[in-house]
């Protein structure tokens, strides 16, 4: 398989988060998802380290956070597209006692 | 696939397999791990289980214990066990579940004699049981004649992404061999519970399910506390993985495809005819939920991991794999298996899992894994509440 490693995955088309593979600068990197194998670029706004996490799309504060295609949390905040997602705008919405 | 793996294991009396042979010295509490370290200082080459609890326990909590500690014994990667504690009825309790298995089994208890005199009594004993045991032969051994465990520690996202995927490679694979597998970890499946309702074979199963998360959920949420640091860890986060429920479905992703046919209680063994994954109600805390898959007769432990978990077991191998390329570069003591491969695409999903399988048969066949190179003997009791 000769495919040039992505700078980001999400898990499916249609999660509104991404996961970066390596430290990351702001600009414009090329990605995939997992599930589909659908190629993509999308645009990063904050330096984030490998594993971390951002925004594919605008969320307002209380919207879904969607990974795996399914809900894993609330916006705290408003997310722009390109944002660095974390506990800083980012909480649980099943445990509702959990939040930074 | 290649051609069928040769896998050699021991055949316990019992008929269960077995792919370690360890003479264990067992506590029966927290004061008589003096006395079991001792004697495995006499007799290099057998393993004392120093434990924390033992005393003062009752109710469920105290039968727990007694079930880790039996089923300990009973593990067919043990060949024998010498037990000792400090009064005789509890002593013999637990040798007497042991002793079932027909396994070789002895207990010493400390009151009215000493340490001292124990230690010698206990000492003979564990050199004729280790000689013995030295003698056994590894005979022809199939993946449906052994369980396996699964359960994640220090995940991140590439966990999700890479480890765990890779671990449901091998879970698909044992289980259509024949095999058992446990996995657990119950709040941690918080926000993902319904996949595993979904899979349970029957509504017998799936009630029993739903109700034992329910239940430990209760226990969770009725301190109201904040777990955000702890569930998930402060590593998680550090990690990049920001909620419970995110946390779930990369932990899920370990699970592979295939039903889940039964749910144990903490440290419970599985029916030997029936097969399958089975969901064992457990901590997700890593030396806690190993002991408790042990304890019910898990005699291998795949760990994915992404920011780097140490982790091992007295008497069954933990095998670490990371897809997170940072930590395989860093921690190589530590990790068996690098599948960060798999994030950068040089190789696909079914390669990982065969990968997967080569390092697991290699470790049933006798080759140590990293955590038992590395002396990681975590054995860590399940406490429900406070003793008497």
């Amino acid at each position: 398989m000769a495919i040039t490693p992505p700078q980001y995955l999400l898990h499916h088309d249609g999660d509104n988060v991404a996961v970066a593979m390596m430290d990351m600068q702001p600009g414009t990197l090329h990605g995939r998802s997992v599930k589909e194998g659908t190629e993509s670029t999308a645009v990063l706004n904050h330096a984030i380290p490998l594993g971390h996490k951002f925004a594919l799309t605008d969320i307002a504060s209380g919207e879904a956070i969607i990974k795996y295609g399914i809900k894993v949390g609330l916006a705290s905040a408003a997310i722009k597209k390109g944002d660095y997602i974390h506990t800083h705008n980012m909480r649980s919405y099943r445990w509702e006692a959990s939040r930074a | 696939m290649g051609s069928k793996p040769r896998l050699m294991g021991y055949r316990r009396e019992n008929g269960a397999m077995g792919i370690r042979n360890h003479v264990i010295i067992l506590p029966l509490d927290d004061l008589s791990n003096a006395a079991a370290e001792a004697v495995a200082k006499v007799i290099p080459g057998t393993l004392a289980l120093p434990h924390a609890f033992g005393r003062l326990q009752f109710g469920e909590d105290l039968e727990l214990t007694f079930n880790t500690l039996i089923g300990t014994g009973v593990n067919a990667n043990v060949a024998a066990v010498v037990v000792i504690g400090i009064e005789p009825k509890w002593t013999q309790r637990v040798a007497d579940g042991i002793a079932k298995t027909g396994k070789p089994v002895a207990a010493f208890s400390i009151e009215g004699k000493g340490d001292l005199k124990v230690i010698q009594e206990a000492s003979r004993v564990a050199a004729m049981f280790l000689q013995d045991a030295s003698g056994l032969e590894r005979e022809a051994a199939e993946m449906g004649d052994m369980i396996m465990s699964i359960k994640c520690g220090e995940s991140d996202t590439t966990s999700g992404l890479g480890s765990c995927p890779t671990t449901s490679q091998a879970v698909d694979r044992w289980v259509a061999a024949g095999g058992t597998v446990f996995f657990g970890e119950t709040s941690e499946l918080t926000g993902g519970e319904h996949l595993i309702a979904d899979r349970c074979i029957d509504d017998a199963c799936r009630d029993l399910f739903q109700l034992t998360y329910d239940n430990y959920i209760k226990v969770i949420e009725a301190t109201g506390a904040n777990l955000l640091g702890s569930q998930p860890t402060q590593g998680n986060i550090a990690g990049g993985l920001t909620t419970i429920e995110e946390k779930a479905l990369g932990n899920i992703a370990k699970t592979g495809s295939v039903p889940v046919v039964g749910v144990l209680k903490p440290a419970e063994a599985p029916d030997p005819k029936k097969k399958g994954l089975y969901f064992m109600d457990s901590s997700s805390a890593a030396a806690e939920c190993v002991t408790l898959m042990a304890a019910g007769g898990a005699v291998i432990h795949l760990f994915p991991t992404g920011q780097g978990n140490v982790i091992g077991n007295p008497i069954i191998p933990v095998l670490k794999l990371t897809a997170n390329i940072k930590t395989a570069n860093s921690m190589t003591e530590h990790i068996d298996l690098d599948v960060s491969g798999l994030l950068r695409y040089e190789y696909d999903l079914t390669k990982a899992g065969d990968m997967m399988m080569d390092v697991i048969n290699q470790t049933v066949n006798g080759r140590l894994c990293k955590a038992e190179v590395m002396g990681h003997r975590e054995f860590t009791f399940t406490k429900l509440y406070i003793s008497a």
